[in-house]
C-alpha cells in the first residue's frame, strides 16, 4: 500500500510538470509580445520593460521556465499585476466561499444522486427509472447559469423565501450561510447529480446483471439487501471515478455559480484576473486546480481498496 | 478492477439465457427521439436562414429603444442598447451551432489518429497518455478562458480553447477500444495473416472505435454549445460585436431583476438545442451499441 | 433411492418471451423428482434447460420471461403462483441452487463466512456464534481445508475448486429438500470436476436430497444421475432410467446426440504418410517476469512464472499431435509461441526446418504464411465488419495473391468446408458458431500453410457441432496433407483426432508418445489421474452399454 502511495505520487509529478509547462508555453507562445498582451494597448515602453524584466524575458525560453519553476516549488507563485499583492494571500483569501460552496453541493450530491440512482436501476425500464433519466438528461443540458437564474426567479423573487445573491461566513452563524448557500450550492450540484445518478445507475445495471446477484437471490435475500450489500458496493469504484473526474467539471461550475451569485470566492477571482490579464493570478489558479485534481483523484484511486478487497497495492 | 469497457465488437452469443436476455433489450421511446430531431432541424433552419427570419439589424444600436417590452416592433422586446433582442437570438444560433459542430469534427478529426496510435505503440503511449493527463487535470473552462483571454477572442480562438480541452476524452476513448479490440481473435488472426501494421490499425482495430466516437462526437457537440456560451456569459467569449446566446446573455445580467426575458428567451433556446443534441446522443448510443442500451436508456 | 411423494413437480410449463411477439421458450415440460433421486436435464445450448432450473427457483428474469402456463410444485407450494414473501423463504429452505461459475456466482467484495452467515441471518433466529458453528460445520461436511481461515477468506482468495465447495456448503446450510445444479462443474478442469461431483453424490446421500442436475456433458450425466430428461430447443424428447435412456435410445435426435459423444478409447492409429518434419520444438522455454519499467524497485516483488518449461516434440507431414492439459498447464501459452505471437525466452521452434525462435516481428512475415492458427471462439476470431470473403482473401493478398485469384480460391475453400458459395459475400453474424469455425478453418486453408494449430478449436461448439468440425478437420488433413497441433483439454476429443499426445501440468511435459499408449496405458501418475477423472469413463457410447473393465486398446486391434 505504502509502495503503491510512494509510486503513484511519483507518476503524478509528470502530469503537474505537464500542466506546467503547459501553463508556462500559454503565455510565452500566444501571439503578440507577452508583455504587451499583460500590459494592454495603453502601455508605455518603460512599463513594457518593466513587466518584461519582472517576467525574466529577456532569457532564453527554456531558462525562464526552469527559472519560473525553480519559484513556484518554493511556493513563490507571483504577485498581481493589479493590486500587487501575493498571489498566494489572494487565494488564501478568497478560499472560505469556495470551499462552503464546493463542499455543501458535494453533500447535496451524494444525499440524492446515488440513491436516486439506485431506485432507477431497480426499477429499470419502468416508471421512476425513465423520469430520473429524463432529469439527468435535462440537469446536465441546461446551461449552469440558466439553472441558477431560474432558482433566483423562483425562490428569491417569486417567493421571496430567500436571499438573491451574496455570501456569508459560516461564523457570522447557521442562518445567514445557509440562506445564502443553499441556491449556489443546488445551482452547482445540479449538473453533478445528474452525471453521477446516471452513473450509479448504469454500475447498478451492470452489477444487477452479476451472477452473485442472482446467488444472492436464490438465497432468499430481500430486494434491500440485494441491492444495498451485495450490488452497491461492487458498483462503487467506477462511481468513485467519476466523482474524481468530476471534479473539473466542479471548478467549472463554481466558476459560473460564483459569477451568478455574486460569490466572492475563487470562481469569480479567476474571472477577474482573465479579463483584467492578470496572468500571474490566472497561472497560479490553474496550477492549484490541476493540483487539487491530481491529489483528488490520487485518494480516490486509494479508496478503492477500502471498497474492493481484490484490488491490492 | 472491474471491467466495465462497453462490448460494440463482440456481439458475445453468451449462452442459453444471457443471450436470450440480449436480444430483448426494450427500445427508447421513439417519440422523444423524433421530438429532438424536430428541434435541432428547427434550430439548424433558423441559423442558416437568419437574414430572411430576422426583422432588424442584430447590432443596430438604438438608445431610444432601450429594454423596450415585447410588442409587434421588437418582437421579444430590446436590450439595453436598444437592440431586437429576437433578431439577435436568431443570428445567436449561428454561432453556437458553428461553435458545436466545428469543435466535434475537428476534435474527432484530431484525437482519432492519436487514439488509434497511443493504443498500438506502447512507447509512443507512454509520453502521449502523460501529456493528455495533464491536459485533463486542467479544469476545461479554466483552460478555455485563459486561452481566449491570451489571444483576440475570434470564433477560432474560442473554438481551439473549447477543443484543446475535449481531445484528450477522444484519445482516452479510441485508445481503451484499441486496447479491449486488440485482444480479439480476429486481430491475432489478422497479425499471422501477415496483415502490415497500417492496414491492422484502419481495417480491423478503427472500425470499431466509430460507433463510440460518433456518440461521443454528438456528446462533444452539445458541451462545446454549453461552453462556448459560459465563456461568452463570463466575458471571455467571441466579441460582443457578434451576438451569441452566450453575450445576449451576459448583457443581461445587470437587468435580469427588472427584465427577465434578457435571459429566458437565450437560455430557453440554448437548452433546448442542448437538450436535443444530447438525446440524439442517446439514442445514437441506442443504436449502435444494444448493449449498452440497456445501461443507460 | 427413496420413492415417497415427489419433492418437485413440474407439470406442462410454458415459459416464452415477454413482449409483442413472444416465442416460445419451454414448450409444456413435465417432470418430477423424489427424495434422495438425481434427475439430469441434458441438452445441447438453447435446449431450455437452463431456463427450467431458473423458473424453478422464481428467478426467471422479470420482464424478459414469463411462464405462461403449467406449475411447479415444491413440497406442495406453487413456485410460479407464490407470493413474493413466500417464494424467499422456499428459496433457501427448501430448495438452494449451485451456480456454472464459481468465479462469479460469490459477491467478491464480502467475505465467504458473510455470505453464507445472511442466509442464516435472513431464515433463522439463531445467534452469531450459532450461526458461525453451523457455517463452519458446513465447511467441513463439504471437505475445506481449515475453515477458520476460509471463513475469513475473500473469493478471489480461493482456487475455483474451493469456491465451488463454497456454493455447495451455502446450498446446504438450510438442508433443503431440492438442490438445483446448473452445469456446477462445467467451468472446472477435470480432475476438480470428478471431485466436485463425488461430493454431491456423498453429500445427497447423507441427507437424502433431491437433485435437479442441468448439464450439457453425457459423461457427467453417466457419472450422477438416476434418471435422465433430455431436452431439444424447450421440448422435453426423452425422459428415463440413466441405462435406459443411454443404453436404449428412442427418439432420433437422442441417437444422434449420443453417437456425437467422441469415445476416450483412442482410435486405431494412422499410417504415417511423409517422413518430413514440418515443425520441430526443442525445449522451449517462455518465463513471464511480472516486473518490469523503471519503477521495478517500488513494486513488489513477483516470483517469474515458467509458463512453458523445457518442451521438446516433433510434428511430421500429415500428423496430428494434442497437446492436453487442465487450465494453468501452459498448452496455450506453448501455442503462441509456436505462432511467434509471444516470443519465446529459450529453446527452438523450427518451421520447416526455418528456425524462427529469434526473428525479430518485421522479419517473421515469410513464415508466418507456413503456419496457421484456428482459435477457440469463432465469434471472435473472424472480424464482425469484414465479409467472409475480405476476411478470406486478406491473407493471400498480404504476400501479394491477385484479389479475383484469392477470391476464386476463397469459394474453392468454402466448398471443401461445406459451405454454400453465396457465404463469401456474408457477414460473420449470419452463421452460426460451427459455421463460422468452418470459415475460420477455410481462411487459415486459404494461405496454404503446412501446420494448422488448433488452440481448443472445437471446446465453444455442441457436441454435435464439434463432432462434424472433427470429422472435417480430418478429412482436410487427409486431402491436403496438413500438420496439426491440436490443444485441447477434452480428453475424448483428442482419444479421437491425435495420432500423438503431448501431457502437461504447470508448463512441463508429462508425457509423450503415440495416442493409444499415452490414452490407453498411461504411464505417468498424472495422465492417469485425469484418465481416471474423465467423466463418463465407464460407459461406451458408441455400444451403448457400460465398459468392460481394463479394456486394453493395444489388444483391440
Amino acid at each position: 500500500m505504502f509502495a503503491y502511495f510512494i509510486r503513484r505520487i511519483l507518476a503524478s509529478i509528470p502530469v503537474m510538470l505537464v500542466v506546467a509547462l503547459f501553463v508556462f508555453l500559454l503565455l510565452r507562445l500566444s501571439p503578440g509580445d507577452p508583455a504587451a498582451i499583460i500590459a494592454g494597448d495603453m502601455a508605455s515602453p518603460t512599463q513594457l520593460a518593466n513587466i518584461r524584466a519582472a517576467l525574466g524575458l529577456d532569457q532564453p525560453l527554456h531558462i525562464q521556465f526552469f527559472v519560473w519553476l525553480g519559484e513556484l516549488v518554493r511556493g513563490n507563485f507571483g504577485t498581481s499585476l493589479i493590486s500587487q499583492t501575493p498571489v498566494l494571500t489572494m487565494i488564501g483569501q478568497r478560499l472560505e466561499p469556495t470551499g462552503s460552496l464546493a463542499v455543501v453541493a458535494m453533500l447535496f450530491t451524494v444525499i440524492i444522486a446515488i440513491p436516486l440512482g439506485v431506485i432507477a436501476a431497480w426499477c429499470h425500464g419502468r416508471f421512476l427509472d425513465k423520469l430520473v433519466m429524463s432529469a439527468s438528461v435535462v440537469g446536465f443540458s441546461v446551461p449552469v447559469f440558466v439553472i441558477g437564474y431560474l432558482l433566483i426567479q423562483l425562490f428569491a423573487l417569486e417567493l421571496g423565501w430567500l436571499p438573491v445573491q451574496g455570501f456569508r461566513s459560516l461564523s457570522e452563524g447557521i442562518a445567514p450561510f445557509a440562506s445564502r448557500i443553499v441556491l449556489p450550492a443546488l445551482t452547482l450540484s445540479s449538473i453533478y447529480i445528474a452525471l453521477i445518478a446516471r452513473m450509479t445507475r448504469a454500475s447498478m445495471l451492470e452489477v444487477l446483471d452479476e451472477d452473485y446477484i442472482r446467488t444472492a437471490r436464490a438465497k432468499g435475500l430481500p430486494e434491500r439487501a440485494v441491492l444495498f450489500r451485495h450490488a452497491l458496493r461492487n458498483a462503487a469504484v467506477p462511481i468513485l471515478t467519476v466523482i474524481g473526474t468530476g471534479f473539473a467539471l466542479m471548478i467549472s461550475g463554481v466558476v459560473v455559480t460564483e459569477s451568478v451569485f455574486n460569490i466572492p470566492g475563487l470562481g469569480r477571482l479567476i474571472v477577474d484576473a482573465v479579463l483584467a490579464r492578470d496572468y500571474p493570478v490566472i497561472q497560479a489558479l490553474i496550477l492549484l486546480t490541476a493540483g487539487l485534481y491530481v491529489i483528488i483523484n490520487l485518494l480516490i484511486d486509494l479508496s478503492y481498496a477500502i471498497t474492493d478487497p481484490r484490488i491490492r497495492y | 478492477m472491474h471491467a466495465s469497457h462497453s462490448h460494440l465488437t463482440l456481439a458475445p452469443e453468451g449462452r442459453g439465457v444471457s443471450r436470450l436476455l440480449s436480444r430483448l433489450s426494450q427500445t427508447r421511446p421513439r417519440g422523444v427521439t423524433l421530438a429532438a430531431g424536430v428541434v435541432l432541424t428547427l434550430i439548424i433552419s433558423v441559423a442558416l436562414f437568419a437574414p430572411w427570419l430576422a426583422n432588424h439589424d442584430p447590432l443596430a444600436l438604438s438608445p431610444a429603444d432601450r429594454l423596450k417590452p415585447m410588442g409587434s416592433e421588437f418582437w421579444l422586446g430590446t436590450d439595453p442598447y436598444g437592440r431586437d433582442l429576437y433578431s439577435r437570438i436568431v443570428y445567436g444560433a449561428r454561432v453556437s451551432l458553428t461553435v458545436g459542430l466545428g469543435v466535434a469534427v475537428t476534435s474527432v478529426a484530431i484525437g482519432l489518429p492519436l487514439g488509434l496510435l497511443a493504443g498500438y505503440f506502447r512507447t509512443l503511449d507512454a509520453v502521449l497518455m502523460r501529456i493528455m493527463d495533464g491536459l485533463m487535470a486542467i479544469p476545461g473552462i479554466l483552460l478555455a478562458i485563459a486561452i481566449v483571454s491570451l489571444t483576440s477572442a475570434s470564433l477560432w480562438t474560442v473554438m481551439i480553447a473549447i477543443m484543446v480541452p475535449e481531445i484528450p476524452q477522444v484519445v482516452r476513448l479510441v485508445r481503451s477500444r484499441v486496447l479491449a479490440t486488440r485482444e480479439e481473435a480476429f486481430v491475432e488472426a489478422a497479425i499471422l495473416m501477415g496483415t502490415s501494421t497500417p492496414r491492422l490499425l484502419w481495417r480491423h482495430l478503427m472500425p470499431s472505435t466509430l460507433a463510440p466516437l460518433i456518440v461521443q462526437g454528438t456528446y462533444i457537440c452539445a458541451s462545446a454549445i454549453l461552453t462556448e456560451a459560459i465563456l461568452s456569459f463570463l466575458g471571455a467569449g467571441i466579441g460582443t460585436e457578434t451576438p451569441s446566446w452566450g453575450n445576449i446573455m451576459s448583457e443581461g445580467r445587470v437587468y435580469f431583476q427588472l427584465k427577465p426575458s434578457l435571459i429566458f428567451w437565450a437560455g430557453l433556446l440554448l437548452s433546448a438545442c442542448i437538450l436535443s443534441i444530447n438525446l440524439l446522443g442517446d439514442s445514437a448510443r441506442d443504436a449502435l451499441d444494444p448493449k449498452m442500451k440497456r445501461r443507460m436508456s | 433411492m427413496m420413492t415417497d411423494a415427489p419433492i418437485l413437480e413440474v407439470e406442462e410449463l410454458v415459459v416464452e418471451t415477454s413482449g409483442r411477439k413472444p416465442s416460445r421458450i419451454l414448450d409444456a415440460i413435465s417432470f418430477t423428482i423424489n427424495a434422495g433421486e438425481t434427475l439430469c436435464l441434458v441438452g445441447e445450448s438453447g435446449s431450455g434447460k437452463s431456463v427450467t432450473s431458473l423458473a424453478t427457483m422464481g428467478l426467471l428474469p422479470p420482464g424478459a420471461l414469463v411462464a405462461q402456463s403449467g406449475c411447479i410444485r415444491l413440497a406442495g407450494e406453487d413456485v410460479l403462483t407464490a407470493t413474493p414473501a413466500k417464494l424467499l423463504s422456499l428459496r433457501g429452505r427448501h430448495m438452494a441452487m449451485i451456480f456454472q461459475e464459481p468465479m462469479t456466482a460469490l459477491n467478491p467484495v464480502l467475505s465467504v463466512g458473510r455470505q453464507l452467515d445472511e442466509v442464516l441471518c435472513q431464515h433463522t433466529s439463531q445467534t452469531g456464534p450459532q450461526r458461525r458453528a453451523r457455517v463452519l460445520e458446513v465447511f467441513e461436511q463439504v471437505h475445506l481445508p481449515d475453515v477458520e481461515r476460509i471463513y475469513a477468506s475473500y473469493p478471489h482468495q480461493l482456487s475455483g475448486g474451493q469456491r465451488q465447495r463454497i456454493m455447495i456448503a451455502m446450498a446446504l446450510l438450510l438442508k433443503p429438500q431440492l438442490l438445483i445444479a446448473d452445469e456446477p462443474t462445467t467451468a472446472l478442469d477435470v480432475t476438480t470436476q470428478h471431485q466436485i461431483l463425488a461430493l454431491i453424490k456423498q453429500l445427497q446421500r447423507e441427507h437424502g436430497t433431491a437433485v435437479l442436475f442441468i448439464t450439457h456433458d453425457m459423461g457427467v450425466v453417466v457419472d450422477i444421475a438416476d434418471r435422465v430428461c433430455v431436452m431439444h430447443h424447450g421440448q422435453l424428447v426423452e425422459s428415463g432410467p440413466v441405462d435406459q435412456v443411454l443404453g436404449s435410445p428412442q427418439e432420433a435426435y437422442t441417437q444422434r446426440l449420443l453417437a456425437a459423444v467422441p469415445s476416450l478409447l483412442p482410435r486405431p492409429p494412422r499410417e504415417a504418410t511423409s517422413n518430413k518434419t514440418v515443425l520441430e520444438v526443442q525445449s522451449l522455454e517462455k518465463v513471464f517476469n511480472a516486473n518490469q519499467g523503471v519503477l521495478r524497485w517500488l513494486r513488489k516483488p513477483v516470483t517469474p512464472t515458467r509458463a512453458v518449461d523445457d518442451v521438446s516434440f516433433v510434428l511430421k507431414r500429415g500428423r496430428t499431435l494434442g497437446v492436453v492439459g487442465e487450465s494453468g498447464s501452459g498448452k496455450s501459452t506453448l501455442a503462441r509461441c509456436v505462432m511467434r505471437l509471444i516470443t519465446p525466452t529459450g529453446g527452438n521452434i523450427r518451421v520447416s526446418g526455418k528456425q524462427i525462435t529469434e526473428l525479430p516481428k518485421s522479419m517473421l512475415k515469410p513464415h508466418r504464411k507456413r503456419i496457421q492458427m484456428i482459435f477457440q471462439d469463432p465469434n471472435r476470431s473472424l472480424n464482425p465488419r469484414m465479409t467472409v470473403g475480405q476476411s478470406l482473401i486478406e491473407g493471400p493478398t498480404n504476400y501479394g495473391t491477385s484479389r479475383r485469384e484469392a477470391l476464386a480460391r476463397g469459394r474453392e475453400l468454402l466448398e471443401l468446408v461445406g459451405l454454400p458459395v453465396d457465404a463469401i459475400d456474408r457477414y460473420p453474424h449470419q452463421f452460426s458458431g460451427g459455421q463460422r469455425q468452418r470459415i475460420a478453418i477455410a481462411r487459415a486453408l486459404a494461405m496454404e500453410p503446412e501446420v494448422i494449430v488448433a488452440d481448443e478449436a472445437v471446446s465453444a461448439l455442441d457436441v454435435s457441432v464439434q463432432a462434424q468440425v472433427l470429422t472435417l478437420l480430418h478429412e482436410i488433413q487427409l486431402r491436403l496433407g496438413i500438420a496439426v497441433l491440436f490443444i485441447t483439454h477434452d480428453l475424448r476429443v483428442a482419444a479421437q483426432i491425435c495420432d500423438d499426445v503431448l501431457v502437461m501440468q504447470r508448463g512441463r511435459l508429462i508425457e509423450y508418445g503415440p495416442a493409444a499408449q499415452v490414452l490407453g496405458q498411461p504411464e505417468a501418475e498424472y495422465t492417469r489421474q485425469l484418465m481416471e477423472a474423465a467423466p463418463g469413463r465407464g460407459w461406451d457410447f458408441a455400444a451403448g452399454a457400460p465398459v468392460k473393465p481394463r479394456f486394453s486398446p493395444v489388444e483391440a486391434h
